[in-house]
């Protein structure tokens, strides 16, 4: 009896969440929230508690907000076992076990994978290891980061001018320090939010006196003799002396501990269903394993049912919180993940937000303010429907653009807006890179329709 | 007799003391549009929310005069000021709000306002002492409307001495801001004209202070108006003026009905009362609750689309006036739950009592704090308080709700 079972589940059953960080957290208070009153164990291989990221590329860096100290707030006692500072390394579909790096193995009748992803590291191991050379995802980076940064460096490097590379160097010019950063691309944000609006956040850093490279690539970085990095060569021969060098190169999923589960899980994440529910590597949907969080790669009913990889702090609990409540339900009760996809981020003094996909719109077009003042709305457009919108400083209409997406709006924008200048009376190409070549970690990415799709390389050649 | 408009009933002096079951009334048509060339009434909060988002929407005083519905800013009423920022829309709006504000709020001034928390203890203590052996106050009169007066005048650099002056050029002014006085309300030509010359002689009076800000800055909000020089560039004089006659009025009036509802609220409810006495800390989710449930600017008048929109399947035709009934939102059940029920402990409570978007209330800062201190120290101080009167006597405005005089009997002071 199905019934019976869910509601067996609820009462005395066990459920099992890999990841103690945001998506892990938020999804352990639902459960509790929502009546499950059965054995509940978060396995975490960081040692901490869960603890925010966002902080950690802004205040964490600008000394006014101690790393350490970002622990998430809680929002209800949530009664679990907590192993911490233990990694799960394999996963039994069939046994329903997850084995742990210490050799323990824990039972489950639910799996929550909500493992995250990793900084991409530099891609030559030795360069990578030199002293000064750091990425940034962690609490412990963010503090050795900050602590470099407080010593008063020459100049610091960033290898990549995503959003986490551009607030790094934003976070760098705020406290003086001269910073250099290289991007493949023609502009920091491109692969977000494209050229148009890459465009704008270049301006942006080089008047902050950023010295931004970009149409290049790293091609090597060097150490002293004590093995300190000294300097980073680039595609364009130039070198640039630095001691810290920091490698914003995107991320990695944290999946290979999956590997040879027989879940569909790879470099583009853990493939779900729009109830959260992982697919089996034959494109299959298990109903006791679910994903939640930067890991998940799920479709989206708005955008085509493409499958979108979330790197958003957003998603990650609107994602947790449905995953939890499918985890405990049945057939019609269970709810999609139909979570807009939001983003923020705050460099040199402007506040961005998007929703919705900007990577998806081949067209843009500034409804609200101008580029030149850096105070706009721009609204992307694909196939004639309105998929994203960015604002620059503007974020109180966003409201409404989301409606518009949420609505299937047509673009181009044909109504008048406030504030509507004639540069916005046209759409304009948004200027992404061709998606066949691979960009420094965009927010966003988007994959085909196949949930085992495990072909994606990591190119070397970029840097 | 013919069944009066919903839109004329709720302006009708008649309900104010209790306009919310016609409210009730007004949700069941959240579109409401009763006359050709008559407002278009929104009133559930799903909808106000959305529109005060909505870039479809202008504030700009001309947009309006075209709709038909002159108010003060109107294009030949300004009283030779142009218009504050709460007339315009982007980019000026945007402009004049952002210099107004580095003089305020942060980035620039982060502590300006909870830097001014011991001022206002020390105001409220001085006027609740003031009322000395009494038994019986009227609270607005001696208490609600000096305190956010003389806070405003301190803030501004405005002479606390002066006020009886220009009291008699803000009562106009406000008494403008009623839909009853707009066209087709009867008196709009006399209360037109009076309004503009109350505007001008404020402006005037102002433009004294100004003067001597600029040759002689002093730490108070008018010197930074006057001398604000950041990546916006400065204001002209008269913007200056038309931001300080703003600033002086919605600073002088909104909070003393907030405080003043607050109380009889209070004094309606007396166990929350007590909860307050006990913990001046409750007063900030009271405060905020206050804002739901009686918020001081009850509808939002001054709206219109510059092309057609819709809006639950209505079509709203380009130019048309749009009122947003803040207050019906409030009590809006699909968005709260209980809604018509005083409640400090509500969880959820995204009030729309400063509206929101861009115009939302600039002095909500203010507003809050000097709440907060009112209604807990005159829950700490006042021995057994009681109603004289419910409900009291209301003021005439619509749009800025709240009672006259409220008379309340206590025991003595603690
Ligand atoms: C510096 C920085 C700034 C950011 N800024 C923003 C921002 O401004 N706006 C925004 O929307 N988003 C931002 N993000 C992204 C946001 O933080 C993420 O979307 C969010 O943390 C995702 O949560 P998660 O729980 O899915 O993954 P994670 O937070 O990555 O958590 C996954 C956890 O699982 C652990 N784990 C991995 N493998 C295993 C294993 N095998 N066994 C046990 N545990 C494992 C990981 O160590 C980690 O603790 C930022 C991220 C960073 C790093």
């Amino acid at each position: 009896m199905p019934a019976d079972h869910i509601e067996r589940l609820r009462r005395e059953g066990r459920i099992v969440i890999v990841g103690a960080s945001l998506a892990g957290l938020r999804a352990a208070e639902t459960l509790r929230a929502e009546g499950f009153a059965g054995d509940l164990t978060l396995i975490g291989d960081e040692p901490h508690e869960p603890y925010d990221r966002p902080p950690l590329s802004k205040s964490a860096l600008l000394g006014v907000a101690s790393p350490l100290r970002t622990q998430l707030p809680r929002r209800r006692e949530i009664d679990a076992k907590w192993r911490l500072g233990v990694a799960a390394t394999g996963l039994d579909l069939a046994a329903k076990r997850v084995r742990l790096a210490d050799g323990d193995e824990v039972e489950y009748d639910r799996l929550l994978i909500a493992t995250g992803v990793r900084a991409r590291p530099w891609f030559k191991e030795e360069e990578a290891r030199l002293d000064g050379v750091c990425v940034l995802r962690t609490r412990e980076d963010a503090a050795d980061l900050a602590r470099r940064l407080r010593a008063g460096p020459r100049r610091v490097f960033v290898i990549g001018a995503g959003f986490a590379g551009s607030e790094v160097a934003s976070a760098c010019r705020e406290m003086g320090l001269p910073v250099s950063m290289a991007e493949r691309a023609g502009a920091p944000l491109v692969g977000a939010l494209g050229g148009v609006v890459g465009s704008v956040a270049a301006d942006l850093a080089t008047e902050h006196g950023v010295d931004l490279r970009t149409h290049v690539t790293v091609t090597a970085l060097e150490g002293d003799t004590v093995g300190r990095v000294r300097a980073v060569h680039l595609s364009d021969e130039s070198v640039v002396e630095a001691d810290v060098v920091v490698v914003s190169l995107g991320s990695l999923r944290n999946t290979e501990w999956l590997t040879g589960s027989g879940l569909g899980a790879g470099p583009r994440g853990v493939a779900c269903d729009a109830g959260c529910r992982a697919f089996d590597f034959r494109g299959i949907v298990t109903d006791d394993v679910f994903v939640a969080g930067d890991v998940a790669r799920s479709p989206h009913a708005l955008f085509g049912y493409q499958f979108l990889s979330l790197e958003h702090w957003g998603n990650a609990v609107a994602q947790a919180e449905t995953a939890a409540h499918n985890m405990i339900c049945d057939g019609a009760d269970r709810r999609p993940h139909l979570w807009m996809p939001a983003f923020w981020s705050s460099m040199f003094g402007v506040n961005i937000k998007s929703v919705g996909v900007p990577p998806m719109g081949e067209q843009l077009m500034i409804t609200q303010g101008s580029l030149a003042e850096r105070r706009f709305v721009g609204v992307y457009g694909h196939q004639g429907r309105i998929v994203a919108a960015v604002t620059f400083d503007n974020a109180r209409w966003l409201e409404f653009y989301q409606r518009q997406i949420e609505r299937g709006a047509p673009f181009p924008v044909e109504f008048p807006t406030l504030d509507r200048r004639p540069e916005g009376r046209q759409p304009v190409p948004a200027g992404f890179p061709d998606p066949s070549l691979p960009t420094h970690g965009p927010m966003v990415t988007l994959s085909g329709y196949s949930p085992a799709d495990q072909q994606l390389v990591f190119h070397p050649s970029r840097h | 007799m013919p069944h009066a408009s919903l839109a004329r009933r709720i302006t009708d002096f008649g309900n104010r003391a209790n306009p919310y079951p016609l409210y009730a009334e007004l949700r069941r048509t959240p579109v409401l549009h009763e006359e050709e060339d008559g407002p278009y009434l929104i009133s559930s909060y799903y909808d106000i929310e959305a529109l005060l988002h909505d870039p479809r929407i202008s504030s700009d005083a001309t947009n309006l005069a075209a709709a038909g519905a002159d108010g003060p800013g109107g294009p030949e009423e300004t009283g030779g000021l142009p218009p504050s920022f709460l007339r315009l829309d982007p980019p000026e709006h945007d402009r004049l709000r952002r210099i107004a504000n580095t003089g305020f709020g942060p980035p620039h001034r982060p502590r300006r306002i909870e830097g001014m928390r011991g001022a206002m203890r020390e105001i409220v203590t001085e006027l609740i002492d003031g009322f000395g052996d009494a038994r019986r106050v009227d609270l607005v009169d001696q208490f609600a409307y000096p305190f956010p007066v003389t806070v405003i005048c301190r803030l501004l650099g405005v002479p606390r001495e002066d006020e009886p002056t220009f009291r008699t050029w803000v009562d106009p002014l406000v008494a403008s801001l009623d839909p009853e006085k707009r066209p087709g309300g009867g008196q709009e030509a006399e209360y037109r004209q009076s309004a503009q010359e109350a505007r001008m002689r404020l402006g005037m009076y102002l433009s004294g202070l100004v003067e001597e800000r600029a040759r002689e800055p002093r730490d108070d909000l008018l010197s930074d108006l006057v001398n604000s020089r950041g990546p916006d560039g400065a204001m002209t004089m008269m913007e200056v003026l038309s931001t300080s006659v703003l600033l002086l009025i919605a600073g002088h009036e909104t909070t003393v009905n907030l405080i003043t509802n607050g109380m009889l609220t209070l004094l309606r409810h007396p166990e929350v009362l007590g909860r307050l006495r006990a913990d001046p800390g409750l007063s900030v989710p009271v405060v905020e609750e206050l804002l739901r449930y009686e918020p001081p600017v009850q509808l939002v008048p001054q709206r219109t689309c510059i092309t057609d929109i819709e809006v639950r399947g209505v079509t709203i035709p380009k130019g048309s006036r749009i009122w947003l009934m803040l207050a019906a939102g409030n009590r809006d059940p699909e968005r709260f739950e209980d809604p018509d029920r005083f409640d400090p402990d509500r969880r959820d409570i995204r009030h729309l009592g400063f509206g929101s978007g861009i115009h939302s209330c600039f002095g909500a800062p203010l507003a809050r704090l000097e709440t907060q201190i009112a209604l807990s120290e005159l829950a700490r101080r006042l021995e057994n308080p009681r109603l004289v009167e419910d409900p009291p006597p209301y003021r005439e405005n619509a749009v800025l709700r709240g009672p006259r005089h409220l008379d309340v009997a206590f025991d003595g002071l603690r």
